[in-house]
């Protein structure tokens, strides 16, 4: 299990990495962490002549808290920046809250915010996490620069709205209204492993607790990380109790749900009921002692 | 012509300078150039965590990158642990626990446990538990080695403890 | 009281009370040099002028070679050699049985490489050597292999129904069909006034070593030497000069150190025979490594069977008569020691029990998946969860107890020795030689707490709590003889050479306890030497936990043997270490087969929304005789019930219909990790020193694994008591859970209470 040939380029700056991505063309991948790149290459799945690795852009890695609540995350951030760090831990619980659930401890030393999402994993994480957060990701390419909504980015299995040229440079997180609740629940069949289901939610709450908007997200079911519309509007403008959240639970969203040797669509499809129940109570606080 | 470069690391405090091909991973790298096969090929895409070394101090995989993305960093494996004809701490608690059967996975595990130690100092059961859930063991059932990691925390912070009675200002007896 | 025996030992720690080394835990000499990165493993030899071979493997499950054109492959740079069954030859032998040659099996042998048909994904078609791995993968790239596609059989049933044929030639796809049993079962259940009968279903799956397979082989004219080997290189050194038409003496196998045996490594492959012919051909040293995704399609699998089993019983619990059919899947060939695990399956399934009528069918199938193998209690773990669970199953049928039916049909130590038939066609008549079972069965529930854990369904903050109970008997101290040779040096060292193999059990270490008790010396006295056939004159290996019962068997006799000589030299007035080395060769021939024994216990907690089990404690019990060193023992029970924890419930190789291996690599094989399992509770006793062997001891290497498929489906069937779940099939993987709650709800059989 040995790459094919290839050369790694190591540019140091946004513009160079994008002139060598249009230089190379199809010839070339981008490789941040590489800790998803890199078993597809041993396995020659893939064999790209060229890699052009970001580890040099310095600039692409860092937390940053701004003015108005809200966080800018470099796309080379690893994992375990995300899980250290104590602006994550006050301002985005959510991703503090997930970040264990993220491969091993060797993986997120390594693995980047950028990498992960542009990987587009069905299940991984991270794109739950932008999408129950709102987030909006910051591309560049030769033609400049925009953003887009996590909601738009996302369009498949290892699909996305990135275009060739393009590169993830920042993620925007949003700032978290006050008193906004949020869970984040998921089942692996090893710890570690990608979930066969998981939940991220958050819900923006008056201060009396009546939500007032809601994003809950299902990952590791479908082809790619999704919002359950139907799901969120039955919770928004109640005030929940252990009874309304399993009310609401007939409204759940239909969902396509993958088949694999892990896990059945009829199974995952169990899973997320359960699971969304269970992350909805977890969020409002009522007591749900089975963690998964 | 496969692209070739000369590839310079620092490993274990010293520098290794080689000519190889660019696909050459770390993992490679290091037993093939540098000669030190204390660090082993288990899986090759990710998942058994025998490879693991450490990249400035934390746990890496060596099959996950490759040896010319590594040049800037300090590589540490498991013949950097301890200077030769000698064990570390972590070390001597593995073998008094009966920690390592085929001695495969022990390297990768020796890596991780020490970068945990240094990072968490004391951590409970579930924290080790966590932190090695990374690197396979089929022989030992992962107990013995939880029991080692544990056991090598505790010792030090006894030891720290007794350091700091020893040196703590006097506050009672000669001093008044 | 000491304080708590984290090992929960009892007696053992006693032996260094007397002041002997074998008893005592005595840390490994071994460890030091896996602890610092020092060992040498087979990747780690290295030559100068080595060169890289990789194996282009089969793509199909079945395809007839219509051509395959390797001019791109031959012509890369850094190529060496590309070789097919064009350039092997078709005349060089199939590889033979080495264990269990059932009826009819040697129609299906391997050969070393595919000629005409391919049968398995993963079957090796051609050899690249080349300067480097990289390279050579390159070239297995460029290589055009033109296959036309034949129907692939990939089940036990349709392979019986023998509509596709995996060999045409042989004209079926059963390769052996017996029947076995004792007394009159017919009778017995004609006269019986309860039976239960249920499919059951073991998956497939394997030993998956840290270590991949691998060898170095160098033909230096006249020598072949192969580094690598290990489990029984005698045999494969006789096996190699045989195909090659060269003495045994012209070729030496050498063990190096050895990431994890588990049975699957140290067998003769096709990659054993066409490494070193690569060699012969280059005049080279040439490596072969495995890589993990051809480790897992191309090494040996293991414990595909099925098996109706049915159950005569007495409305008591007295258990009447036993009978079943039981077949595997054997793969595509029949390899060295493929009907190994169908036979022992059929003479453990009436287990530790008093079951004097017994009858079995016998079944083994030929099929369009990697050939299969041993794997830690072959044939023990697939046995002892049927008979365990329609144990269980029956007893919820009558309302019993399952821990009073096991009590009330354990065979009682006065009744030992307990003549268990003639159940292996290839071996004569058996018995049980000694053993107290009901001891252990009391001593493991005593040990987990049983009378105070909850259970059958008990709901705690959400969880449904169950124990579970598994009994086994098995046997070790197989392969019949042993030789070991020690020598006294005149500095006063002594080397042991003995003809087992180590993979990592410490045999360095136990070996120089067990000669250091009968010499009077120190352990640092002793270097051990194993493995390897420059060593003594023949070995019998290590498999069926034998290293310790007869190889250490073997090598207390030489030190005996050795002290002879010496208290004789002293006599003599001599002082201090001999003036010349004096050397002991001794062989010791076993009488048979020893029994260890015990009983599993296992406390779960399943979630029955996600079907997410809960292992929380876990009791591993085996008498085996006499405990050489408690540390390593322990090592040993904690690892096996671990592995065969993660057995039941993750590892499993998966096929698709077309017969594509769908575990490919260790995303979709899983096995236990850290987080997964719980600390087991190993408990050795030593209430029944085996009277075979001059050590008492019995094999502590395969019990902690064999009745872990039990204990754990009991208990999740305890757990989830008020569903009904007839948990026949394993493993216990969350799809199968949710599957079989699905079922229960849907058949109404699901409690009301709760969600």
């Amino acid at each position: 299990m040995k790459p094919a040939p290839l050369d790694i380029l190591a540019p140091t700056s946004v513009a160079h990495a994008l002139s060598l991505l249009v230089e190379h063309g199809d010839q070339a991948r981008l490789i941040a962490g590489g800790q998803s790149l890199m078993p597809i290459l041993a396995m020659r799945l893939a064999a790209p002549a060229i890699l052009i690795d970001l580890n040099g852009i310095g600039a692409l890695r860092g937390i940053h808290a701004q003015a108005d609540g809200s966080v800018i995350i470099g796309a080379l951030s690893r994992h375990r920046d995300l899980e250290r760090s104590d602006l994550v831990a006050e301002r985005l619980p959510l991703i503090a809250a997930a970040m264990p659930w993220v491969a091993h401890v060797q993986i997120r030393n390594r693995g980047t915010i950028g990498g992960s999402l542009a990987h587009a994993d069905p299940a991984a994480e991270l794109p739950a996490l932008c999408l129950a957060l709102g987030a909006t990701l910051e591309l560049h390419s030769p033609r400049g620069a925009r953003h887009v909504a996590a909601a738009d980015f996302f369009q498949g299995v290892f699909a996305t709205e990135r275009a060739d040229d393009e590169m993830i440079t920042a993620v925007h997180l949003p700032a978290a209204s006050p008193g906004q609740r949020w869970a984040f629940i998921e089942l692996a069949r090893r710890h570690g492993d990608f979930a066969l289901c998981g939940i991220a939610l958050t819900a923006d709450c008056s201060p009396i607790g009546q939500v007032l908007g809601a994003r809950i997200v299902v990952f590791g079911v479908s082809d790619c990380a999704q919002r359950l519309p139907q799901l969120e509007a039955a919770i928004v403008g109640t005030t929940p109790t252990p009874t309304s959240i399993d009310q609401a639970m007939p409204a759940l969203d239909q969902v396509e749900a993958r088949s694999d040797h892990h896990a059945s669509s009829e199974y995952r499809l169990e899973l997320l009921a359960t699971l969304a129940r269970r992350a909805l109570r977890q969020a409002f606080g009522f007591d749900e002692r089975i963690a998964p | 012509m496969n692209p070739t470069r000369e590839i310079t690391l620092r490993v274990n405090g010293n520098t290794v300078r080689a000519v190889c091909e660019t696909r050459i991973t770390l993992l490679d790298f290091l037993r093939d150039q540098a000669g030190l096969t204390g660090t082993h090929a288990g899986c090759e895409h990710g998942v058994c965590g025998a490879c693991t070394v450490q990249l400035d101090g934390e746990s890496v995989r060596s099959c996950l990158l490759f040896a010319a993305q590594v040049s800037t960093g300090e590589i540490t494996t498991v013949e950097g642990l301890a200077p030769a004809g000698s064990l570390t701490d972590l070390q001597r608690a593995f073998r008094r626990h009966h920690a390592l059967q085929c001695g495969f996975c022990t390297p990768g595990m020796l890596m991780t446990a020490d970068a945990l130690l240094r990072e968490s100092p004391n951590p409970d059961e579930a924290a080790v538990r966590a932190a090695l859930s990374g690197n396979l063991c089929r022989c030992t059932g992962y107990q013995p080695i939880i029991e080692a990691v544990l056991d090598c925390a505790e010792s030090r912070a006894e030891a720290t403890l007794r350091a700091d009675q020893r040196h703590a200002p006097t506050t009672s007896g000669g001093a008044a | 009281m000491n304080a708590p025996d984290r090992t929960g030992l009892g007696n053992a720690f006693e032996a260094t009370a007397s002041g002997t080394l074998t008893g005592a835990p005595i840390e490994r000499v071994e460890d030091e040099r896996f602890l610092t990165g020092a060992g040498c493993f087979t990747d780690d030899v290295r030559f100068e002028g080595m060169v890289h071979a990789a194996i282009l493997r089969s793509s199909h499950a079945h395809a007839r070679i219509r051509g395959i054109d390797c001019s791109a492959a031959r012509a890369l740079p850094g190529v060496l050699l590309v070789a097919t069954a064009a350039e092997i030859g078709h005349a060089h032998k199939p590889i033979p049985i080495r264990l269990a040659p059932l009826p009819g099996l040697d129609r299906f042998l391997q050969p070393t490489i595919a000629a005409d048909e391919v049968r398995y994904v993963g079957e090796p078609v051609a050899i690249v050597v080349a300067t480097s791995r990289y390279i050579a993968e390159d070239a297995l790239d460029l290589i055009e292999t033109d296959y036309e596609e034949l129907p692939a059989v990939t089940g036990i049933e349709q392979s019986i129904a023998g509509a596709a044929l995996v060999h045409a030639s042989v004209g079926t796809n059963v390769a052996t069909q017996y029947p076995v049993g004792r007394g009159d079962a017919e009778q017995a259940f004609a006269s019986a006034p309860y039976t239960r009968r249920e499919r059951f279903r073991c998956h497939r799956h394997t030993g998956a070593p840290m270590e991949t397979r691998g060898l170095v082989a160098e033909w230096n004219g006249s020598l072949m030497r192969v580094w690598g080997a290990t489990k029984v290189p005698f045999f494969n050194r006789g096996l190699l000069a045989s195909m090659f038409d060269l003495p045994e003496t012209a070729v030496d196998m050498i063990e190096t150190d050895i990431g994890g045996g588990f049975g699957i490594r140290g067998e003769f492959y096709p990659e054993d025979f066409l490494v070193p012919w690569a060699s012969m051909q280059l005049g080279r040293p040439v490596k072969w490594i495995e890589d993990r995704r051809e480790h897992l399609m191309a090494a040996n699998h293991a414990r595909e069977t099925e098996c109706e089993l049915e159950i005569a019983m007495d409305h008591d619990g007295t258990i009447r008569g036993l009978r079943g059919r039981a077949m595997a899947d054997l793969g595509a060939y029949v390899r060295t020691g493929g009907g190994v695990a169908i036979s022992r399956l059929a003479q453990y399934l009436p287990g530790p029990y008093r079951i004097t009528d017994f009858a079995c069918e016998v079944m083994a199938v030929i099929t369009n998946k990697t050939p299969v193998g041993t794997f830690r209690g072959p044939g023990r773990y697939e046995a002892n969860f049927f008979r365990e669970r329609l144990l269980d199953l029956a007893c919820a049928d009558l309302g019993l107890d399952p821990v009073a039916v096991r009590e009330k049909n354990l065979i009682a130590k006065h009744e030992m020795p307990w003549p268990i038939g003639r159940l292996v066609p290839t071996e004569g008549e058996g018995a049980y030689d000694v053993g107290d079972f009901h001891s252990g069965l009391h001593k493991a529930l005593a040990a987990i707490g049983y009378e105070r854990l909850p259970r059958g369904g008990t709901r705690i903050d959400g969880w449904l709590h169950g124990v579970g109970v598994a009994c086994f008997v098995e046997s070790s101290g197989g392969g019949k003889s042993e030789n070991a040779r020690i020598i006294a040096r005149t500095d006063g060292s002594f080397d042991i050479y003995s003809g087992v193999s180590t993979m990592g059990q410490g045999h360095e270490t136990v070996f120089a306890q067990i000669a250091g008790d009968e010499l009077g010396v120190p352990l640092d006295a002793f270097r051990v030497h194993h493995g390897s056939t420059a060593h003594v004159d023949y070995g019998w290996g290590t498999f069926h936990s034998r290293a310790i019962v007869v190889g250490g068997s073997a090598v207390k006799l030489a030190a005996a043997q050795l002290r002879e000589q010496l208290d004789a030299l002293a006599a003599t007035g001599h002082v201090g270490a001999p003036a010349e080395d004096i050397e002991v060769k001794l062989r010791y021939d076993t009488r048979g087969p020893t029994y260890s024994y015990g009983t599993h216990v296992a406390h779960v907690a399943v979630d029955p929304e996600t079907a997410r089990v809960k292992v929380l404690a876990y009791v591993a019990l085996e008498d085996v005789g006499r405990v050489m060193n408690p540390l390593l023992a322990h090592g040993q029970a904690v690892g096996g019930a671990v592995q065969g924890i993660g057995a039941t419930f993750l590892d499993e190789l998966r096929y698709d219909e077309a017969g594509q291996l769908l575990s490919g690599s260790y995303a979709d094989y899983l096995m236990a990790t850290s987080t997964e399992v719980p600390a087991v509770q190993a408990v050795l006793l030593e209430e029944s020193p085996s009277p075979s062997n001059p050590l008492g001891a019995k094999g502590a290497g395969e019990g902690g694994i064999v009745a872990t498929g039990g204990a754990l489906a009991n208990a999740v069937g305890d757990a989830l008591a008020g569903y009904r779940l007839p948990l026949t099939t394993l493993p216990l993987s969350l799809d199968n859970l949710a599957r079989a709650l699905r079922q229960a709800r849907a058949a109404g059989n699901a409690p009301q209470a709760g969600h």
